[in-house]
């Protein structure tokens, strides 16, 4: 990773605005904590048992944005260039299950969405993605290999739907080097 | 490893294959990635007829299809409606047409429109049953994706993604200033 970063300097935007607010998200290269997190009252989701594929770890600061495009359903909709890409989506927030699941289920969102809830925002703070002044999560992005290692992330303003192209571009970045996801 | 551009950018340029309104040799080209069935892309619509109508000859404006078909059930149809309408000739009459009607976006309205519009409605009808423009409204669904739309509407200014908010009047002075000479539109800035 450390090559590539080297190797592509220019491609790299301004750090203002790629990390905002001096969000301390966790880098490429850098192993992803695992969690286990619950995505149903009465079903847990941890990192691990995706092994072997790749993981996309969305973290949004909160259910109910009130767009038609918001973040979330957007991934929805995207979900199938996801799948051809064989990786996981995973949503997450420090919103309790009930508010979830019903968000879930009015957006008719195909992907778990994993309640950062007690103790509220540690799997956020574990990335370095929490932000402590509104108690919820940066609008982060993190693309995991099968391995279990960062590949790609970005922190986004709070404000702005960072879109999908960017997890597309990583997930086909990692395809075409072959052999490692 | 590489990290998504500061400025999402138009991956597909704008050429034959789109819907323009607007010289091509305008100073503006305004790209909106719309879903006929979003109450916000019905709201930007007579905001983005008002700036045509104030900018004239310094636009283009093209619309390409961004159907959220999980919360619009509606909006694959009335896209591939208006891709239909497009063989007729009749693209634009039937985008206003759709977003006039946003709640009326039924199979058996679709096709009134394309009848009252002068197409043949049999026509409309089996394409939208044979999905003969499906792939043409994915493509430009997923030219959106790679583009960084984030939610609809999704504006691009001369190929740039705006951010701001366009149903103020910060959009036209936006779309103004993407048309002057890039130092006109420093000076301001600059002066600050």
């Amino acid at each position: 990773m450390n090559k590539l970063r080297k190797a592509r300097p220019s491609r790299r935007p301004a750090p203002a605005r790629e990390v905002g607010n001096g969000s301390r998200a966790l880098p490429p290269g850098s192993a992803a904590p695992d969690f286990l997190l619950p995505s149903t009252p009465d079903q847990k989701v941890s990192l691990a048992e995706f092994r072997g594929r790749p993981v996309i770890l969305a973290f949004y600061p909160a259910d109910w944005s009130p767009v038609c495009g918001d973040q979330m359903s957007l991934y929805n909709e995207v979900k199938p260039e996801f799948d051809r890409c064989g990786a996981q989506l995973l949503g997450i927030s420090v919103d309790g299950i009930w508010s979830h699941l019903a968000f879930e289920r009015d957006r008719k969102l195909r992907f778990p969405l994993l309640s950062d809830f007690e103790p509220k925002g540690l799997i956020a703070r574990a990335y370095g993605v929490y932000r402590g002044s509104e108690g919820v999560s940066e609008r982060a992005l993190f693309v995991i290999d099968g391995e279990g290692l960062i590949r790609w992330s970005h922190v986004s303003p709070i404000g702005v739907n960072p879109g999908a192209d960017g997890i597309l571009s990583a997930l086909q970045e990692m395809t075409s080097k072959g052999g490692d996801l | 490893m590489k990290s998504t551009p500061v400025r999402s950018m138009l991956s597909l340029p704008v050429g034959p294959r789109d819907h323009a309104q607007g010289p091509a040799t305008a100073a503006v080209t305004l790209v909106e990635y719309g879903d006929y069935e979003c109450p916000h892309c019905a709201r930007a619509y007579p905001i983005v007829k008002a700036i045509q109508d104030r900018m004239g000859d310094r636009l283009k404006f093209v619309f390409r299809n961004f159907p959220l078909r999980q919360v619009h059930p509606h909006a694959e149809d009335a896209a591939q409606a208006a891709e239909a309408s497009a063989a007729g000739g009749k693209f634009w009459e039937m985008h206003d047409v759709l977003f006039e009607n946003q709640s009326a976006l039924e199979r058996e309205d679709l096709v009134s429109y394309a009848a009252a519009l002068g197409l043949d409605p049999a026509q409309i009808a089996s394409d939208l049953d044979a999905g003969l423009y499906a792939a043409r409204v994915q493509e430009d669904f997923l030219s959106g994706v790679r583009s960084g739309v984030n939610g609809t509407p999704c504006f691009f200014l001369n190929g740039v993604r705006y951010d701001e908010a366009w149903d103020g009047a910060e959009f036209i002075v936006a779309v103004e200033a993407a048309g002057m000479p890039a130092r006109e539109r420093r000076g301001p800035q600059s002066a600050r």
